[in-house]
């Protein structure tokens, strides 16, 4: 009753399931339009994460047990790490390569642009694992790149590119591109042209153009760009997995060994919140930091 | 405004404020075809030119041309003598303003207006002090920490316009700064810019599609068409001589017949319409003197008298009457001639027909203008 009370109307008998204004849908047909996401998500999402959490508290009385061996094994704390760092550089690197991309397509127009739109979405709509085995096929002992290598007469002996930390980072930039050049890509096009415009004829070059005006709008792009790669490589499975060793281990691929091959549910659910209590709270200090809610670019 | 401290407030630092330009020949062509297809210009110091004309007709090409977006294909831009048609736009020091404001979304009103000032690499504290002066001219100040978003479509052309003159340019540009304003509103601000830009004495080049703002505004109006000017001429010699049948249609309401040169004497000459009636006009061109040519009559409805049948030149039927506040306007249908427009003040002593009365229409020769 009280959300209906918000529609600001002088009338008082507006149906629950007309439209109030035209600004939005009456309450109780916004609740019925949210009603089946919201009950696929409490079903495919907060019950089984539920679950895991508390199968890593209650086995089946409370115990901080799992809590306590993460903490106490540095190989644990090592692999927490890395992930992080890796998932941090993957996303750094995507965001000097992405950038520039969804610069050069937010110029284009035409067909120049639906060619560009092309080879962004392509890679989008191959799978994963596909584009994962095309980077073994690439870096593997006898792949493309030594045979290149070694016609050229660089090398003489194979490099050891696959399977390594240098491999996982090349492959999940690769995969997650993406991601990052998309929503960057969004808000330069919604940037009206008129700004850079009136930029330079206010004394503003090229590059100081970019600085205080390009930029600077595109900043929630480059937010939700970075948030989205991050989180994404944070639990990244099929591509560590692939093209990574054993020095390259992250948490996804640990945690899959522990539902899958260990059987370990109450370990798997405890690293997997310390997974998602990790990134929550990134997600929130970066909201924080870089106001991803508040700088709209209109 | 506070328009009198405004003016004392510009006198300190004379301002480079009211430079010259000439445009020389320019020609920008798109492959095959020409935007703007050789015009010439010459504005004068601390004058008002509205570039006049339809959309596509090449004013906006030529703005953006002296404004250094688009580069000539020939001729050049000179602004205070010196040649800048190379000059990428931020070395211009041209004031800009654009129809959607252009302001910058994230920066607050003060950091707008001072960026100019920044790029110049002007002290934070001047800059300050400038900005603020500038928002004073426009009747903006206390809105210095405001951002864009939270000001008023007239708020927000005011603040472009700030920002456009704090650096004190030679040259104003506006590319239909009002367009995006409802009527009342746009008929505000044209008196505002008009009297903010004679107390700055700038020198502005207005583009616009609307003929009543140029006429408003403007001290001369360059009509262009079709990447030409047709005419370039204070609003009275627009309206009053027009150069050609365009600019007799575009400038104000005007009733364009088609009619063939019977003869020609001192400076008027003698046509027949297609009803069969014999009228006088100006000659305002050569086709106009030569016999049998079939030249165009320009009238405007405020110069034909309405008459008894039998009494004008050319017999018609009333086919309509609006009532429009001070005027009355008739639609007069005349045989194979069309319909021709007529206005009469309402407090005028003449003829008063009814709708399908038959009547007859005449003007004075000095009033109609062949081409």
């Amino acid at each position: 009753m009280a959300a209906a009370e918000n529609i600001p109307q002088p009338s008082r008998r507006i149906s629950w399931f007309s439209m109030g204004n035209s600004k939005g849908f009456p309450p109780a047909l916004a609740a019925l339009m949210l009603a089946p996401l919201v009950l696929g998500l409490l079903i495919a999402f907060v019950q089984p994460v539920g679950q895991l959490l508390g199968t890593s508290l209650w086995h089946p009385d409370f115990t901080l047990g799992e809590y306590q061996r993460i903490a106490a094994t540095p190989l644990y704390f090592r692999i927490i790490a890395r992930t992080f760092i890796l998932a941090a550089s993957v996303t750094a690197i995507a965001l000097l390569l992405g950038y520039p991309v969804a610069l050069f397509l937010a110029r284009l127009s035409g067909r120049r642009l639906t060619l560009a739109t092309a080879c962004i979405m392509l890679p989008l709509w191959t799978s994963v694992l596909v584009r994962s085995y095309a980077w073994i096929v690439i870096l593997q002992r006898n792949g493309l790149l030594n045979t290149f290598l070694e016609w050229l007469g660089v090398i003489d002996a194979p490099l050891p590119l696959l399977y390594n930390q240098l491999a996982v980072v090349v492959a999940m930039t690769h995969v997650l591109l993406p991601y990052m050049i998309l929503p960057i890509w969004a808000a330069l096009r919604t940037m009206p042209r008129d700004l850079p415009l009136a930029a330079g004829s206010l004394g503003a070059n090229g590059p100081r153009t970019f600085w205080h005006v390009v930029l600077p709008l595109s900043l929630p792009g480059v937010a939700s760009g970075v948030l989205m790669v991050f989180i994404l490589a944070l639990g990244f499975y099929v591509t560590p997995a692939l093209v990574g060793g054993a020095g390259t281990l992250m948490l996804a691929t640990l945690i899959g060994q522990q539902t899958i091959e260990l059987l370990n549910w109450p370990f798997a659910g405890a690293l997997a919140t310390v997974l998602l209590v990790a990134t929550l709270v990134l997600v929130a200090a970066f909201n924080r930091f870089l106001g991803l809610d508040r700088k709209g670019a209109a | 405004m506070s328009l009198a401290t405004a003016a004392d407030c510009s006198q300190p630092d004379q301002s480079t404020l009211g430079g010259t330009v000439s445009i020389e020949t320019i020609v920008k062509r798109y492959g095959a075809h020409s935007a703007v297809a050789g015009v010439d210009l010459e504005v004068a110091r601390g004058e008002f030119v509205a570039l006049l004309g339809p959309s596509g007709s090449g004013k906006t090409t030529l703005l953006m041309m002296i404004a250094g977006f688009e580069q000539p294909s020939e001729g050049a831009v000179r602004i205070n003598g010196t040649d800048v048609s190379w000059l990428p736009p931020h070395r211009r020091d041209i004031g800009m303003v654009f129809q959607k404001y252009a302001l910058f979304p994230h920066m607050t009103i003060l950091d707008n207006v001072a960026f100019p000032l920044r790029m110049r690499g002007q002290a934070a504290s001047t800059r300050r002090r400038d900005a603020i002066e500038a928002l004073q001219l426009v009747g903006l100040d206390g809105m210095e920490k405001r951002l864009p978003g939270q000001l008023s479509g007239g708020q927000q052309q005011r603040v472009a316009l700030a920002r456009a003159i704090v650096f004190r340019p030679p040259v104003l540009l506006m590319d239909e700064p009002l367009g995006a304003l409802d009527k009342k509103l746009r008929e505000r601000m044209q008196i505002e810019i008009k009297r903010l830009q004679v107390s700055l004495g700038a020198t502005v080049i207005y583009v616009t599609h609307d003929q009543e703002e140029a006429l408003t505004m403007a001290d001369r109006i360059a009509v262009m068409n079709q990447g030409r000017l047709e005419q370039v001429g204070t609003p009275i010699q627009l309206y009053e001589k027009p150069a050609n049948a365009f600019v007799a249609g575009f400038i104000g309401e005007t009733n364009l017949l088609e009619a063939a040169v019977l003869g020609a004497s001192m400076g008027t000459c003698t046509l027949r319409l297609k009803d069969g009636s014999l009228v006088e006009a100006t000659r305002a061109s050569e086709a106009a003197s030569t016999i049998n040519r079939v030249v165009r009559i320009a009238v405007r409805p405020e110069r034909i008298e309405l008459r008894v049948a039998g009494e004008g030149r050319l017999p018609g039927v009333v086919e309509e009457i609006i009532y429009a506040g001070a005027t009355l306007i008739y639609f007069v249908r005349a045989e194979n001639v069309g319909t021709l427009t007529v206005r009469v003040p309402v407090q005028s002593p003449g003829l008063r027909p009814a709708r399908g009365d038959r009547i007859s229409l005449s003007w004075d020769a000095s009033h109609a203008l062949a081409y």
